[in-house]
């Protein structure tokens, strides 16, 4: 079976520059909704406060919990459906300094509304505002960091200027799912951090196959212009660009749908990030490579390195 | 070639076999007992977020060692100082690393220096002014001694919180430093966490004070509390009306003993109510002190003070000799076990706080589980049943080496003992849809060659030669993001970093190695000269 046929010949290079204009747009678009949304959402992860995830035996009604949290002083909490008859309560509060404990309190305040036994304290976040900022500064070091990682060996293994353009478009599908992740108002917790990660190792795994075939393509052939071994290098790998992608994104639907609640944005996050990896792949990471022949040819008239 | 395909074949064949071998605790509930006896008997190990438990960070607040540290040492000081005939005055007490003194006159700071200089080594002038003619000077300890208090403070409560924790009976727990001043704990399985919280977190600092019986408590209430005494409270719970009630007590700030000087404690039932209590028993040092202390102050209270809160203030009835006392107070069995322990573990040297908590129930957990197995299932169905469907009898042959990947996958993981978390299992399912990445580079690279007119050999063996070196560093680029996932991760994030690093290494092996060596069998052993793909 062939999804796509031996031989195609699309043309790829000229659908660039319409291509860099729409991932423009649709980060331009992401900012736009960081700036409306106030900055990205945080989760406890990164701001600090609480999270009890609490399931009832039957749906329960969000004013009963919020009436009855006011009495221990939680009623400015957020109270968020989480899968079948569970609720998030967060608040923006970490008093994991409190002796008698966050816990036990909401656990009173629960118990004397819905009486004991009715529910069950599944989980417990608490996350001090210290921690809160070194786990900030961690996640942006660890995603800068494996940047120039890639930076590195990339710049080693092939050229310069494949490197940057690999690297373009890593920062391109992370500002992409960031935009997503803002225009859905998901909120931004470790495990997002680790699915940008994963969407960082995925997106240059696909681009160094596309890079690996311009680069054992114009060896071969030190004739043609690079724009032209760009366009058959992404055709010739279109076949493995869709059936790659298309088994991620099969395991990741299915992790979508059956995964649980737990990890349901981490997957959307990375859902987004493969389509935007597998994309910025063909229309972003090559055309840096051809603009930097343009700036500076590599190439001059088919002479290869 | 055909003895290099059975080398090939049996390296594959034991691989397998040793990642079976690490997997049969996982896999078979109850193994024979020589298995238990002489070989890996320890299932995948589960994240917190899988099995249940609580996670904590602690920071210890060592700023407070190095201030008690001050505090002992002024008082120390002010008795030299005495006995010099120095003149000062202390200004205020030890407080942000500081302690200030007033002296009259030069030649008392002189005086003054020299007595430091020469008794009092680990103390320096943080700063000095003169004011209306009198010296102010304050007093830190200095940098070094200082860091020395702060490592050791947080060294020392590590060790005091294991020995609780250990007391405690939880299996397996994790106690790590991290950083300068904090402190990891993970306890699996833990059931009442507002209970390990408050053991683990409480200083325990017992104290035995003297009742201030020559002034009044009222009196100090109302703001003039007597040089060299102190109001606490007395805590104790009203049988009726099941309400705590705090009682103040004016106490002598000086401590006559504390829980430095405990050999043991352990909790007793008293006879008449059937009440528990805390029986504790001095060391040798500890006994003949208390036995000094009660003969000197018959007929006056002793207050036993834990954490500044009073728990009883008995009259002392006679000398008390042999080294034990009773600590008393309304206590459920629970509270009683866990302050017979806090005392056994002994004091903090500095509070903690906790900055971070983390806990999972046991069904959430098992939920976990559940959803990540289906998730794994599923996933593993429809990308066999793809492979098959899209490249035929090649697909089969990816199809074992992704079955292979996986057993291997967690094979490694129960021979290294790493960590399977609920991201993990996320891991493993993404390694299933990214696995077959290798083979279908492969198998495309072979199409070509193949339509480019190349025998089924020459195409595969074409086909391997190209691919690899793309497969080689499409993964190792991944490997980099996946270590600085790894590096920068706790917990679940880092579950997820371990089983994303094995897959792909795994899927080197089981992707490019073992078809390699199924399609060597086909064409070299069967002379297969055409083939489904």
């Amino acid at each position: 079976m062939e999804i796509i046929k031996a031989e195609t010949h699309f043309n790829f290079v000229k659908l660039m520059k319409p291509a860099v204009l729409l991932s423009m747009a649709v980060i331009l678009i992401g900012i736009i909704s960081l700036i409306w949304h106030g900055g990205p959402n945080y989760g406890i992860d990164f701001a600090g406060g609480s999270l009890i995830q609490v399931k009832f035996q039957s749906a329960p009604d969000a004013d009963k919990i919020r009436g009855s949290l006011k009495p221990v002083g939680f009623e400015g909490s957020i109270i968020q459906q989480f899968g079948l008859n569970e609720v998030i309560i967060r608040t923006p509060q970490s008093a994991a300094t409190d002796p008698h404990g966050l816990t036990s309190r909401v656990d009173d305040a629960l118990g004397a509304a819905f009486g004991k036994g009715a529910y069950e304290v599944r989980r417990i976040e608490v996350v001090g505002p210290k921690v809160g900022k070194d786990l900030t500064r961690k996640a942006l070091l660890a995603i800068v960091f494996s940047w120039i990682g890639i930076l590195i060996y990339v710049g080693v293994r092939f050229e310069f200027r494949y490197a940057l353009g690999g690297i373009i478009a890593l920062v391109h599908d992370v500002l992409v799912t960031i935009t997503f992740m803002s225009l859905f108002n998901k909120e931004f917790d470790l495990n997002i951090v680790a699915a940008l990660l994963t969407i960082i190792g995925y997106s240059i795994n696909d681009t160094i196959v596309i890079f690996d075939r311009i680069r054992e393509n114009s060896r071969k052939d030190t004739k043609t212009p690079l724009l032209d071994i760009i366009n058959t290098s992404v055709n010739q790998t279109l076949g493995r660009t869709i059936l790659t992608s298309l088994t991620v994104f099969m395991v990741l639907l299915v992790l979508f749908f059956f995964g649980g609640a737990v990890i349901h944005d981490f997957t959307f996050a990375l859902l987004v990030g493969t389509v935007a990896g597998v994309y910025s792949t063909i229309f972003i990471a090559s055309p840096i490579v051809l603009l930097f022949e343009k700036i500076k040819p590599a190439r001059p008239r088919g002479k290869s390195r | 070639m055909m003895s290099g395909i059975k080398w090939r074949a049996a390296l594959a064949v034991a691989a397998c076999l040793v990642a079976l071998f690490f997997l049969t605790p996982t896999l078979v509930s109850d193994l024979p007992v020589f298995w238990n006896d002489h070989l890996p008997k320890d299932k995948i190990h589960l994240g917190l977020d899988l099995q249940g438990g609580m996670h904590l960070v602690l920071e210890v607040d060592a700023a407070k060692a190095v201030d008690s540290t001050l505090l002992r040492t002024a008082g120390d000081l002010k008795e030299t100082l005495m006995a010099k005939r120095v003149r000062f005055r202390q200004a205020d007490a030890a407080k942000a690393g500081l302690v200030t003194y007033e002296l009259p006159d030069g030649a008392s700071r002189t005086a003054f220096e020299k007595v430091l200089k020469d008794n009092y080594p680990d103390i320096e002038v943080a700063a000095s002014e003169i004011r209306e003619g009198r010296e102010i000077v304050s007093l830190k300890i200095n940098d070094k001694r200082a860091g020395e208090i702060r490592k050791m403070a947080v060294e020392q409560s590590l060790e005091t919180i294991r020995n609780r924790v250990d007391q405690f009976g939880i299996s397996e727990p994790e106690i790590i430093p991290q950083g300068d001043d904090r402190i990891i704990i993970q306890l699996p399985g833990v059931k009442d966490t507002q209970r390990a919280k408050n053991l683990i977190g409480r200083t325990a600092l017992l104290e035995f004070k003297l009742v201030d019986e020559e002034h009044s408590v009222d009196e100090a209430l109302r703001g003039s509390v007597p040089d060299g005494s102190m109001v606490l409270y007395e805590s104790r719970l009203d049988r009726e009306s099941g309400r705590r009630i705090d009682t103040p007590l004016l106490l002598k700030s000086a401590t006559l003993l504390t829980g430095e000087s405990l050999e043991n404690a352990k909790v007793q039932i008293s006879d008449r109510f059937g009440e528990p209590h805390v029986s504790i028993k001095f060391n040798a040092q500890g006994a003949r002190e208390f036995e000094r202390i009660t003969g000197a102050n018959v007929k006056r209270r002793l207050a036993i003070v834990l954490d500044g809160v009073v728990h009883s203030a008995p009259v002392i009835q006679e000398r008390i000799a042999g080294g034990n006392a009773q600590i008393t107070g309304s206590f459920t069995m629970d509270e009683a076990r866990d302050l017979a322990i806090v005392l056994r573990a002994g004091a903090l040297p500095a509070p903690v706080k906790i900055l971070e908590e983390r806990t999972v129930g046991p069904s959430l957990g098992q939920d976990s589980i559940d959803k990540g197995t289906w998730a794994c299932i599923i996933a593993s169905i429809l990308i066999l049943l793809f492979m098959i469907v899209y490249y035929r009898l090649t697909g089969m042959i990816a199809d074992v080496a992704l079955v292979m990947n996986l057993m291997l996958l967690l094979g490694v993981m129960a021979a290294f003992k790493a960590t399977l978390t609920l991201p993990g299992i996320a891991g493993i399912v993404l390694t299933i849809g990214m696995a077959v990445d290798a083979n279908v580079l492969i198998n495309e690279r072979i199409r070509e060659e193949m339509r480019l007119g190349k025998t089924l050999r020459a195409a595969v063996e074409a086909g391997y030669a190209k691919a690899f070196l793309t497969i080689l560093d499409s993964n190792i680029t991944t490997l980099v993001a996946a270590l600085f996932l790894f590096g920068f991760g706790t917990g679940p994030v880092k579950g997820f970093a371990v089983t994303l690093t094995i897959g792909i290494i795994v899927s080197m092996f089981t992707a490019v190695f073992v078809t390699r060596i199924i399609f060597d069998y086909f064409i070299w052993n069967r002379k297969v000269q055409k083939i489904s793909i």
